[in-house]
């Protein structure tokens, strides 16, 4: 069969788009730990979930990427939200190697004003946002105002995740 | 035995790399208190910058930018001031580039409001809208500060090495050999760098030099050993030496722990910006800066949590010559 060479650039072309499309941000699909809009009560989620492969995550989070990759990280998923269409968050779902890793990450950015709340297996919670893990899961939810109703509006969306692991 | 003429061109190239490492001609012509050939930094502060809210006042920043600048140039009308940093970084005609910092998403990225403000003055300045171009790594890092992509030549541009691309051929200097953005090698003649001050989980600080691994394909590459030499090779590369002009750098709010993230656990507002030419000055700075808030809060300096940012002494050594980290021969000034 003789192909016309505009033809073979075409599929070339077409090729190398759908391996850029792949070496990208992927979709999540089953297990799929972001709540949907409106599942945890007021929370829209406002944007797709873009996940990150251990060796993409600098991409995401720079040199931060490097605790994450010594602790063993598999995947990062991160997704934003926004309550009652004000209060703007940020949701990670850092998926480890197992709960030691989870445990590792948790355990190395506490502080002494963190106050600890039922989430998973353990959890902190602070103006602006809660860190848990849960298993192999280590979730962060970082809001990007502090007001009265932050904290509680945080732990609503937490629950939401933590139900989902 | 070198010919009188090699004699010439080696001084020439010697006098060109000594005006980059310090003031460079940016800093004041007539300074009534004299430098005394110190290196530059000048902290503008102003704490109500913020009012009660977790966004900067536009109306402060710029006037925040003017005292900043005017205490830099030693030039009081901002115009004039203005005119003087283009004309001598090299950009008039040309297009200058405003480098932000948006990799740590939305609440610890260079804030928008400066650079509108800088934007602001070039203009007024004589430069062009469509010859300024705001840009950093991705659309994303640059909707992190709160700017919007625009690429149309007519207005005050701002996309980012997602769209330029980068070059083909690495250039090298030690430990670093990167593909640049083509924003950084074809379209501008100048940079003005917008970093934002923040706690650094690997460098220790990112300030100054380390927002330069931004304009590179692969920065994943210059972290090892924290960071160190590869912020200071890469900063030694000359497309980044002579380009990168000055640093009017973002402190109005910072992390002091947590860091390159954002951990609003760890935030403050130091409400500032902190200006100069001389990047290894302003790093040593911001360092200073970051440990002196760690302290404050209880922490340990970065030194004794295993963090110092040792590529600041590696960018001032005999072998980089990008500045001084001597405190004795920074002259910094606060207003």
């Amino acid at each position: 069969m003789i192909v016309s060479r505009r033809t073979l650039i075409s599929i070339a072309s077409m090729a190398a788009l759908i391996a850029l499309a792949g070496a990208g941000c992927k979709k999540i699909k089953a297990g799929d730990p972001f709540p949907a809009s409106n599942a945890a009560a007021g929370w829209e989620k406002t944007g797709d979930t873009r996940t990150y492969a251990a060796k993409e995550l600098w991409q995401y989070i720079d040199g931060d990427a490097e605790q994450y990759i010594k602790a063993g990280v598999v995947t990062t998923s991160t997704a934003d939200y926004k309550y009652q269409g004000q209060l703007e968050a940020v949701v990670d779902v850092h998926t480890m190697g197992g709960a030691d890793g989870a445990r590792k990450i948790f355990e190395a950015g506490q502080t002494h004003d963190a106050q600890t709340v039922q989430l998973g297996d353990a959890g902190i919670q602070y103006a602006q946002s809660v860190i848990f893990r849960k298993g192999p899961y280590l979730v962060r939810i970082v809001a990007y105002e502090s007001t009265a109703g932050t904290p509680q509006a945080l732990m609503a969306l937490a629950h939401g995740i933590e139900a989902k692991l | 035995m070198a010919t009188r003429r090699e004699f010439i061109k080696t001084a020439a190239a010697g006098a060109v790399v000594l005006g980059a490492e310090s003031r460079g001609g940016l800093a004041a012509i007539a300074d009534p208190q004299g430098d005394q050939g110190k290196s530059r930094v000048v902290i503008a502060r102003d704490p109500a910058l913020h009012g009660g809210g977790s966004k900067p006042d536009e109306k402060r920043v710029l006037d925040l930018l003017d005292r900043a600048i005017a205490a830099y140039t030693g030039k009081d009308k901002a115009v004039e001031a203005w005119k003087h940093i283009v004309a001598q970084g090299g950009g008039e005609g040309k297009v200058i580039g405003l480098k932000t910092n948006g990799l740590g998403g939305r609440g610890i990225s260079t804030h928008a409001v400066l650079a509108f403000a800088i934007a602001e003055r070039l203009q007024q300045a004589g430069v062009k809208a469509g010859d300024i171009l705001v840009w950093d790594r991705t659309a994303r890092d640059l909707e992190a500060c709160g700017l919007t992509i625009n690429t149309d030549p007519s207005r005050l541009r701002c996309y980012g090495s997602d769209v330029s691309g980068f070059e083909d051929q690495p250039q090298s200097f030690g430990s670093a050999s990167v593909h640049f953005s083509k924003i950084l090698t074809r379209e501008c003649a100048m940079v003005i760098n917008l970093p934002i001050l923040k706690d650094h989980s690997m460098a220790g600080v990112t300030f100054a030099m380390k927002n330069i691994y931004g304009v590179v394909q692969r920065p994943q590459e210059l972290h090892a050993t924290g960071c160190n030499p590869g912020v200071a090779d890469l900063n030694c590369i000359p497309v980044v030496r002579q380009k990168v002009r000055i640093t009017i750098g973002d402190a109005m709010s910072s992390v002091y722990e947590g860091g390159p993230g954002f951990r609003p656990e760890h935030l403050w507002y130091p409400n500032a910006l902190i200006v100069g030419e001389d990047r290894v000055a302003l790093d040593q700075t911001a360092w200073k800066m970051i440990d002196r808030k760690r302290v404050e809060m209880g922490l340990q300096p970065l030194a004794s949590v295993g963090r110092p940012p040792d590529y600041i002494a590696t960018a001032a050594d005999s072998g980089h010559r990008l500045g001084t980290n001597n405190a004795e021969k920074i002259a910094l000034k606060e207003v």
